[in-house]
């Protein structure tokens, strides 16, 4: 094929994919390293490019230090109870006590942060929320990206990540195509941070049809961070912990503003509260009173974790008495309030106030309907999938510590955003905050010499070219075999392949159609599928054009992703997040032998994988350290 | 809900194709103006309506879902820092304009280029310190938090 190669050599560092995680990386690393060749490559245009391309309207990770209305334990603990104990506590305490300074900056770069007219702080929707008008929230901080980096290559899809040929498990950068040229590119670098997403779309999503893109993630969200690093042979966490969404019904708006700024409620079709009854035999039957303890809980000011809620709602429903209503008739009355909900749609899911609009639901007069979404795997939400990664030097037990913050298990290989696992609730503000420390420490790493003597010979360069382009020759090889149309006995197209990941990964690995129900034997027989659906992607994917072959790879991602997810949900044997997944073989949560992080790796050789438990740290303060006498105290009240 | 385009607006210009997030805005090679080659991967974020010149650009909500008939348009400009939207129900019973700020400066003026800044200590360097901090996280002159500061231990077991 005609298709150039174009080489840039020298970088010292690569962000591959600049959302708001990969932004911050090359914001920062400007300043680390004033004399280091930093460059982006970013599969759509930075401009408007990763999960905040459209906006958003809530900074969700603000500590609000500078005010004394937290410290960084206490977002570590709310994220610990959320995600029912299983949290990095190291990096999430270390983006948190960083995450302030860069909200501080963004007000600064002309962020409007709306304020509170009481005291002039910034306007809370929640503990942890601030509210923004943050339609140009990506621009913003592309804009400070570009003005760090040497160069940033849009339209770049990366494919690969090149490994060095003189030290084993080391990079030593990156391969990829342009998807308006065609031409293969090849970056050569001492690091790569990467900043790609986290997957949408591994789950057949309930809508169908043209509605298969109103995911709740974007849909160009391909798991790339996942993929790229899963082939590289980098260890993988808490891949088992997917995300389902409570949102408005297909339009899959927020509820987040209105849950805590607007105080609208939930009712089941008889207009009752319906959570607290499935509680008690929640809190009995499966995770026990530590996990879901409703008055103690609202002493202590631990959150009602989101799973838990989630269950009570697909069991309500379940139950017939469905539709989950979103009673906003009253807040909406209060015309300021009626404003914000629905400027709340359109700073960050236009489609949401499309759908009102075209079925004439007025909030004001109607009570819109809730859902639960299919299944998502990602990392800086509300979940924390992603790459096992060392910690800060000052936090980290040995077990979390190899030398360089935000590192994976390959050497100079970082990862910032949903590329890193264990830190959920990090959200926009949290990502670029982790950006900006994998930046630090990549630059360090180059600086302690420790990417010397990198070789990276044409063999791999030509290896890969061949790799890349082969959907593109397998149908230019049995196009022909056909007259016209989409059915071949030599290949499937990139739209046939997911159709076929997402039917599996449903109805195997708890999808919607199953109520997110499995067990084991459900997932032995995925796995083996999901090993069929790879050979048919080696063998026999195919792509008509340079836009197809975008889909190719991208689904490629997501086939190495959702691989891991089955991986790491067989291997948890328990039912840790109940109203995110259930494993229907194991209804009990098992602190015995569960309390403890997965950890899994490829072999990138064989595509073997290995499991093991990582240790669990908690972050314990002196009123922690005694928990059976702080026990009796509760029993006496 | 999935973009269209308006054939008696759209000139062939590209913002769209360049600003799509979903490498979905493609050039018809034969009529030569842009429109959505696979709306099953339309996101409905709108970055090509409020990047298009022409405001050839709109939305019909996803055909699974979304009856016929209501509009939200957009006009996004950052000279003067507002967007503006204009939603009509179905129905015609709301229609109503709604106008918010995107930024408080003018555009890019606050963004600093670190290339001009100087360069970190050493002492800044052995640090946990980043850009800016610890300036930008307190008004106090104390540090940056870590488990000393703030009394903790990490420690293995099953806490909640």
């Amino acid at each position: 094929m005609a298709y150039k190669t174009i080489i840039e050599d020298n970088i010292d560092v690569l962000v591959a994919g600049a959302g708001l995680g990969g932004t911050g990386a090359a914001f920062e690393a400007r300043y680390w390293g004033k004399d280091k060749k930093i460059v982006i490559a970013e599969k759509a245009n930075i401009d408007r490019s990763g999960a905040v391309a459209q906006g958003l309207y809530a900074i969700n990770c603000y500590m609000g230090t500078r005010f004394g209305e937290n410290n960084p334990e206490d977002h570590v603990r709310y994220a610990r109870m959320d995600l029912m104990g299983m949290v990095r506590e190291d990096l999430l305490f270390d983006m948190a006590r960083h995450v302030d300074s860069a909200v501080h900056q963004f007000e600064e770069w002309g962020m409007p942060i709306m304020k509170d007219p009481k005291n002039g702080n910034y306007l809370r929707e929640g503990r942890w929320q601030i509210m923004i008008h943050g339609e140009s929230y990506k621009p913003m901080v592309a804009e400070a990206a570009k003005k760090s980096a040497d160069k940033v290559f849009n339209r770049i899809c990366v494919t690969h990540l090149l490994m060095d040929e003189s030290t084993d498990n080391r990079v030593a950068g990156a391969v990829g195509f342009n998807v308006r040229t065609g031409n293969y590119h090849v970056f050569k670098s001492k690091t790569v941070i990467v900043g790609a997403g986290g997957a949408s779309n591994i789950y057949k999503p309930r809508s169908v049809g043209e509605g298969a893109g109103r995911v709740w993630y974007a849909p160009w969200s391909s798991g790339s961070a996942y993929g790229l690093m899963i082939e590289a042979g980098a260890k993988m966490t808490q891949m088992e912990n997917k995300i389902v969404l409570c949102r408005f019904k297909d339009g899959y708006g927020p509820v987040g503003a209105y849950f805590l700024h607007l105080k609208t409620y939930t009712q089941n079709a008889e207009g009752e509260e319906y959570e607290s009854k499935w509680f008690p035999s929640l809190s009995k039957d499966i995770v026990g009173k530590e996990y879901l303890d409703t008055e103690g809980q609202h002493l202590s000011h631990k959150p009602i974790p989101t799973c838990l809620r989630n269950h009570a709602f697909i069991n309500e429903v379940n139950a017939g008495r469905g539709p989950i209503y979103m009673v906003t008739t009253e807040a909406f009355q209060d015309p300021h309030l009626e404003e914000i909900g629905w400027h709340n749609f359109l700073g960050m899911t236009v489609g949401q106030a499309v759908l009102w609009a075209a079925t004439d639901v007025d909030p004001k007069y109607e009570n819109p309907e809730l859902t639960t979404s299919e299944p998502y795997v990602m990392g800086s939400h509300a979940t924390g999938c992603g790459a096992w990664c060392s910690g800060p030097e000052d936090i980290s037990p040995d077990e979390y510590f190899w030398g360089y913050n935000r590192m994976t298990t390959v050497q100079g290989l970082f990862g910032c955003g949903d590329a890193v696992g264990g830190t959920p609730h990090a959200f926009s503000s949290g990502s670029f905050t982790e950006g900006r420390l994998a930046a630090k420490a990549a630059i360090q790493y180059i600086a302690d010499g420790k990417a010397d003597g990198i070789k990276v010979t044409d063999v791999q360069i030509d290896k890969r070219r061949e790799d890349v382009y082969k959907p593109m020759e397998t149908y230019r090889m049995y196009r022909n075999h056909i007259t016209a149309g989409t059915v071949n006995p030599y290949y499937i197209n990139p739209r046939q392949g997911l159709d076929r990941l997402q039917k599996m990964m449903d109805e195997y690995c708890g999808g919607v159609t199953v109520s997110y129900m499995t067990n084991a034997n459900l997932l032995n027989i995925g796995l083996k599928k999901m090993g069929l659906l790879a050979e048919d992607w080696e063998n026999g994917i195919a792509a008509e054009d340079i836009h197809e072959l975008l889909r190719a790879w991208e689904l490629k991602h997501r086939i190495l992703t959702s691989e891991s997810v089955m991986q790491h949900t067989l291997f948890r044997d328990e039912t840790r997040w109940p109203g995110y997944y259930y494993r229907g073989d194991k209804m009990k949560l098992d602190d015995k032998n569960w309390h403890v992080l997965t950890v899994s790796h490829r072999n990138p050789e064989t595509g073997e994988y290995t499991m093991e438990k990582a240790p669990l740290y908690h972050l314990i303060d002196e009123a922690d350290m005694k928990p059976a006498k702080k026990k009796k105290v509760a029993a006496k009240k | 809900m999935p973009t269209y385009v308006h054939m008696t607006r759209c000139d062939g210009c590209g913002e769209c194709v360049d600003i799509c997030p979903s490498d979905i805005m493609h050039i018809d090679k034969t009529i030569r103006r842009a429109y959505n080659i696979e709306p099953s991967m339309c996101w409905e974020c709108y970055s090509c309506v409020k990047a298009c010149p022409h405001h050839a650009i709109d939305v019909r909500g996803y055909a699974d879902f979304t009856p016929l008939g209501s509009s939200v348009r957009v006009h996004r400009d950052e000279e003067k820092g507002v967007i503006a939207w204009r939603i009509i129900f179905r129905n015609g019973t709301k229609d109503w304009e709604l106008l918010a700020p995107i930024t408080t400066k003018p555009w890019g003026v606050g963004i600093p280029d670190l290339n001009t800044v100087a360069a970190p200590s050493d002492e800044m360097r052995n640090s946990h310190l980043l850009y800016n901090e610890p300036k930008y996280i307190r008004m106090d002159e104390g540090g940056l938090h870590d488990l000393k500061t703030n009394k903790l231990v990490m420690r293995e077991g099953v806490y909640y």
